[in-house]
């Protein structure tokens, strides 16, 4: 997946729109940041998140951090595969190590959103 | 030599069951000259085993070098330096050993009657007098078990105290530097933790804590010095703020190695607090012993601590000078079973009676002055993100390292090759990359230089061999052992196959 296709947060979490869907994860940066996952809390589906509130937490051999709701909605699902293998956060962050799938309820405030370079430049900074 | 070759010469110990072989004694006992007896007979068949106990066969050299190589293996702070932040690994000297060993002391069953336990029950007293009088508060509880333990009987005297007058309150303020043991000790008391940010300098921002206090701040819990090794200076304002709405102050006594003979708690304001006895005071720490985390308190809450208390009649009304005091209505009740653990205050009574209150004080200025010598010799070498003068510890980034891919892990790990124990990494959470030192007073001048031209290789190899540093340990009996597995999949049992 390119990373053109994905919005991120300060926080460290990634977006892709799909339709009115969402999928977040933590980015590439974040899971070098926090070494190993051993494991990531799967949010309940249903539950309606705002923007900034607490959406679940992972746990690295470092540090216990959370994951927060890059814009509102609710949760329609989550990756299951978490479970067995948390790595996959590790190995293919944008990828098979996605974590929720959010249904957004205003599509608009994703535009609010950094891009790909923006958070690059965060980043670094 | 390679890492994986040298490594290679160190046989993984089997198991003692691995080395047994049918037969083997370690003793023969002669025949009996007494009719025998049976078993079955005086305790019932239901008591006895059918099956013998399958125990390993050795002969008695095999178990002493077993154990002995085990212990070779093993890193501890009678082998070596051990400048675990937050911990205070301080050498526990071998005289409180020999005290705790005298069998009036190991011979006493803990549900003893106080007329048999009077000795016990005097140096209980007298601990808990010392520990009071270096801290300031009034009445001391032996009781909780362990650090953490003592946080939760401080909450839960918070708990008991606002709830005696009318509303036990709902909310608990903790700065983002402190143990995580603080928020998760509060929540089981029933609170709700509130979090407050630090400013640039690593204290707790004031003005901050102005905005967020009202009526339903139940306590705020401090940890002074913090644990970025920084002295709270603006203490009196934070007191004044939180007992301003009526709320309580607690102090987090893990760091109160940097205070002890010079600043009491109790002067400055505080109302409860725990102390770590297995940190400050001494006592093996870390798996080497079991924990005792006392708490003390102003008498305004003295109401409230834990029963038993153990206390003085010195006109022996009921026939005893010492004894257990439950008649403590008011009390938050037992949070251990008798007394607590017992040996581990013996311990520490010996190291305050050994050094005194003179004693005492120098222990504490000697880490101080280690400490800031260590950041002084380091700072070049590592990233220092708070600058200040340090109390007993100092917490470093390995941010400079990391631009060639070395982490704080790898340093840590690396530095299991020179004989050193790695320090605390990633905590605290609000320094990236975090390594946490503490040097204790235990060690001497030569002592700290090696650990200073260790750590000045290490960043060396960080920027010219930086494989070297990210696949350390190779000299230790294993390598880099699977962190995930470990967290995931723990399985300390053996089983024969």
């Amino acid at each position: 997946m390119s990373k053109r296709d994905l919005r991120f947060t300060k926080s460290h979490e990634w977006l892709k729109m799909k339709g009115n869907d969402a999928l977040i994860g933590l980015t590439d940066y974040a899971q070098g940041e926090l070494g190993d996952i051993v494991f990531v809390e799967l949010p309940a589906a249903g539950t309606h998140v705002a923007a900034g509130d607490v959406l679940t937490t992972v746990e690295s051999v470092k540090s216990v951090s959370e994951i927060y709701a890059p814009v509102a909605g609710d949760v329609v699902d989550a990756n299951a595969a978490l479970e067995d293998s948390p790595d996959l956060v590790n190995s293919d962050p944008y990828g098979e190590g996605w974590i929720v799938k959010l249904k957004v309820d205003d599509a608009s405030a994703v535009d609010g959103l950094m891009t790909a370079d923006e958070y690059e430049e965060h980043t670094k900074g | 030599m390679s890492g994986a070759a040298e490594r290679q010469k160190t046989v993984v110990e089997p198991t003692i069951f691995e080395l047994s072989s049918p037969g083997r004694r370690g003793y023969r006992f002669p025949p009996l000259d007494v009719p025998p007896i049976d078993p079955v007979e005086v305790f019932g068949e239901n008591q006895v085993r059918s099956v013998e106990p399958d125990f390993p066969e050795l002969t008695e050299p095999e178990v002493v070098r077993h154990f002995t190589r085990l212990a070779e293996m093993n890193h501890h702070v009678d082998r070596g330096f051990y400048p675990l932040g937050s911990c205070t690994m301080k050498y526990n000297p071998k005289v409180n050993e020999d005290v705790a060993q005298l069998p009036g002391f190991t011979r006493l069953h803990p549900e003893a009657d106080a007329t048999d336990s009077q000795g016990a029950l005097a140096l209980m007293h007298d601990l808990a007098k010392h520990l009071a009088a270096i801290s300031g508060m009034d009445q001391v509880s032996l009781q909780p078990p362990a650090g953490a333990s003592g946080e939760l009987t401080g909450m839960l005297i918070v708990r008991a105290y606002h709830t005696d007058k009318g509303n036990p309150r709902s909310k608990v303020i903790v700065p983002d530097s402190a143990h995580g043991t603080n928020p998760a000790s509060l929540t089981l008391a029933g609170y709700e933790a509130v979090e407050i940010k630090s400013d640039s300098s690593g204290r707790v921002d004031v003005d901050e804590l102005r905005r967020i206090v009202d009526s339903e701040t139940a306590a705020i819990m401090i940890t002074n010095p913090n644990t970025l090794g920084v002295f709270e200076s603006r203490i009196s304002e934070i007191i004044e703020i939180v007992h301003g709405v009526g709320g309580l102050v607690y102090m987090d006594g893990a760091n109160l190695n940097a205070l002890m003979g010079i600043v009491r708690p109790g002067d400055i304001g505080f109302d409860l607090m725990h102390f770590n006895l297995h940190k400050t005071f001494s006592s093996p720490h870390g798996g080497g012993g079991p924990g005792s985390g006392p708490v003390g308190v102003t008498n305004r809450l003295a109401d409230y601590l834990p029963y038993p208390v153990i206390a003085r009649d010195e006109a022996r009304s009921r026939g005893i000078e010492y004894y257990l005091d439950y008649e403590r209505p008011k009390s938050i009740g037992k949070v251990h079973g008798v007394y607590g653990n017992f040996l581990v205050m013996v311990k520490a009574y010996s190291y305050i009676l050994t050094l005194g209150p003179a004693g005492l004080r120098r222990a504490a200025e000697n880490a101080l002055l280690n400490a800031n010598y260590l950041q002084h010799k380091l700072e070049g070498h590592y990233e220092l993100p708070y600058k200040d003068y340090c109390q007993h510890e100092f917490v470093l980034s390995a941010s400079r390292q990391k631009e060639h891919g070395v982490k704080a892990l790898d340093v840590a790990k690396r530095l299991l090759d020179f004989g050193v124990h790695a320090p605390t990494v990633y905590f605290p959470l609000i320094v990236s990359e975090a390594l946490m030192i503490e040097p204790t007073e235990s060690e001497s001048k030569r002592s700290l230089d090696h650990f200073i031209s260790v750590m000045i290789d290490i960043a060396r190899e960080s920027e010219f061999t930086p494989e070297v540093v990210k696949g350390a340990p190779s000299r230790t009996p294993v390598g880099r052992l699977d962190e995930v597995r470990a967290s995931k999949d723990l399985d300390v049992s053996w089983r024969r196959g």
